[in-house]
């Protein structure tokens, strides 16, 4: 199958500081994408510059082969990428519902209509709140985001990207400061994901063993550079990554 | 009050409030009698579209721009040099309103492509720029605007005092050009005013609050907020220049200080905030106690000086001097920011509500 998104040479320059580094990949439908490397990898960093959050200094992104490079985030996301973030980024004095439904809004192509109170798009708010039973949020809809404890608050920024129904998923760390009780939710939503086809997941995630059971392939990032790319099982035991990234402590990787 | 909007407004208190001052509006004439009273009920709903507007900007979008004025001053003059320079018609008053329309929209389209794009800080400086540039622009071409002095015009016949519709009076109110000039600017103030609700409650105007609490999620969701911020300034202008326009023919008279003043922009913004930002409720509450006050505190700090002087009290009759009462003012100002920092509707919310955390 063609790829749904591809980076090709993709550089980022911070000053003298190269965040990503000449990163050429290619990102499939029906294809789980674990991106691991060690904190400072540039793993968001790679992430911003495939949804337009930061331009390239160098190289090219291709949404299903189409050069995206010069396109607003914006752009991007109405041509099919969907993001959560690592670092929560809500809108935090509207209301958990309220949210989603903006991100369904969005989905819809609803974007100027003024003439028509919002609540008459019945279908909208319907669509959020399935989002939101979910995710299991669906008795907090009516709270503020910003009150919400931070497990709630990452699980709402997982709903915002589901509500976009994009082709191509990124997940930045979704489960971080999550307590133990709280991550099934979140990775059983993966899990179903991977179930159509036709979507395109990646997922960074420090947590070997998350990887393990969701990945269908692995690529590693350290100082900005793609430095292995290949089968979870294969890339884990590679010498490369048991020295850049699990070489602290390769006993426990395994 | 759910009338064409779709979303009341939260809380019993405010409910009521809201609604003495309509009743009070729509009734002046027959329950305040008397020039000034009238003046005063006037100018509140022109300062409740104009403050209303505003909001649409700062309150909803979280866009901050000094060049509200401006469009309401390109309204006043539009009418106002259209009715003396074409003769007293209709057909004048529309041409100009018309013309200051084209040109608010022109000129807020232009800063807000130019602006809106780059930080909000920068918007507000542009804003400031251009109003400046008008203003001195409206100064300079005293030939045409009059100057410092303004103009002077006359209405449409039946708009004007002397035109009687009946030959005796309504309910003790004399049934003349100046009533029908009251219930025109009620009539079109509630109709745009009705017209902004519609707007700040339809999924446009959500996507402007979205863009308000985090405008790079905004984007991240596929939002293309420049053209949503700069469709806001757009509105925010039309509503100004309609608000300009009214002020200018129920005054007869448009000049830098009653169409331009930089005060005037700063009172707008101090209603904004006094009624409660980001609710178009707050702005008729705001605009209202403002213009009361600022018509009546003068009466009754005279009496209350006066009354200190007779009781023979040290200090009080200088302090309640009528000339001090822009001092008052500033007090409860700023009294009210400190206790009710999101306004009259932010105190009148219930907690649950989405206003308060
Ligand atoms: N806007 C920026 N300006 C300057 N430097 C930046 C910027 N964004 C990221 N960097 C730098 O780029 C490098 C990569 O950061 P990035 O956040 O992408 O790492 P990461 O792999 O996501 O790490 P973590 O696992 O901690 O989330 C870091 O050294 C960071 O300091
Ligand atoms: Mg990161």
């Amino acid at each position: 199958m063609s790829p749904s998104l591809e980076t090709r040479d993709l550089t980022i320059r911070f000053g003298g500081h190269v965040a990503v580094d000449h990163v050429t990949c290619a990102f499939r439908p029906g294809e789980l994408t674990a991106i691991v490397g060690p904190n400072g990898a540039g793993k968001t960093t790679y992430f911003n510059l495939i949804s337009g959050q930061l331009r390239a200094s160098d190289g090219a992104v291709l949404i299903e082969g189409e050069d995206v490079t010069r396109l607003s985030a914006p752009q991007r996301t109405r041509l099919g990428l969907g993001r959560a973030f690592q670092l929560t980024n809500l809108f935090p004095r509207l209301t958990v519902a309220e949210n989603v439904r903006l991100a369904v809004q969005a989905e819809a192509g609803v974007h100027y209509d003024m003439l028509r109170p919002w609540r008459a798009r019945g279908d909208l708010i319907d669509k959020a709140d399935a989002v939101l039973d979910s995710v299991g949020l669906g008795a907090k809809r009516d709270l503020q985001a910003a009150a919400l404890p931070h497990g709630d608050q990452r699980k709402l920024e997982v709903a915002m990207m589901m509500a976009l129904e994009p082709k191509v998923y990124m997940f930045d760390e979704p489960t971080a400061g999550m307590s133990v009780d709280e991550v099934p939710v979140v990775l059983d939503l993966i899990a179903r994901l991977k179930d159509d086809a036709s979507k395109t997941i990646l997922l960074v995630e420090h947590k070997m063993d998350v990887v393990r059971s969701l990945a269908d392939r692995i690529i590693v990032l350290t100082n900005g550079q793609l430095v292995a790319d290949g089968e979870p099982a294969a890339v884990i035991a590679s010498p490369v990554v048991q020295e850049a990234y699990l070489g602290i402590a390769p006993g426990k990787a395994a | 009050m759910t009338l064409l909007s779709g979303d009341p407004s939260r809380g019993r208190a405010l409910q009521i409030l809201v609604t003495l001052v309509v009743i009070a509006l729509v009734f002046a004439p027959f329950l305040f009698p008397g020039a000034k009273a009238m003046n005063t009920a006037a100018k509140t709903c022109v300062m409740i579209l104009l403050v209303a507007s505003y909001d649409v900007l700062l309150g909803y979008a979280g866009i901050v721009s000094f060049a509200h004025v401006m469009f309401f001053g390109v309204g006043a003059y539009g009418v106002g040099l259209a009715l003396y320079g074409l003769g007293a018609g209709w057909g004048a008053l529309f041409a100009g309103l018309g013309l200051a329309i084209l040109l608010s929209l022109a000129l807020a389209l232009a800063i807000g492509l130019f602006s809106l794009r780059v930080q909000s800080i920068f918007f507000a400086m542009v804003t400031l720029a251009v109003a400046y540039a008008f203003n001195v622009l409206a100064s300079q071409l005293s030939a045409f605007t009059g100057g410092e002095d303004g103009r002077s015009f006359k209405v449409p016949a039946v708009l004007q005092p002397g035109f009687r519709w009946l030959d005796h009076p309504l309910f003790g109110v004399q049934a003349n050009g100046k009533l029908l000039s009251y219930y025109l600017v009620v009539f079109v103030v509630a109709a745009a005013f009705l017209v902004l609700l519609r707007i700040v409650n339809s999924p446009f105007g959500r996507v402007l609050q979205a863009i308000r609490e985090n405008p790079f999620r905004a984007e991240a969701l596929g939002y293309r907020i420049v053209f949503h911020r700069t469709i806001a300034t757009c509105v925010s202008a039309l509503g100004a220049t309609l608000a300009g326009g009214l002020s200018a023919l129920w005054l007869r008279y448009v000049g830098p200080d009653t169409a331009l003043s930089f005060s005037i922009q700063v009172d707008v913004l101090v209603m904004v905030v006094v009624g409660g930002m980001g609710s178009l409720w707050g702005a008729v509450l705001g605009a209202a106690l403002f213009v009361v006050a600022e018509s009546y505190l003068q009466d009754g700090m005279g009496a209350l000086a006066g009354l200190a002087a007779n009781a023979g009290l040290p200090l009080l009759p200088a302090l309640f001097d009528p000339h001090r009462w822009l001092l008052w003012l500033g007090l409860a100002f700023v009294l009210a920011v400190y206790f009710a920092p999101l306004g009259i509707v932010g105190a009148l919310t219930p907690p649950e509500g989405k206003g308060r955390r």
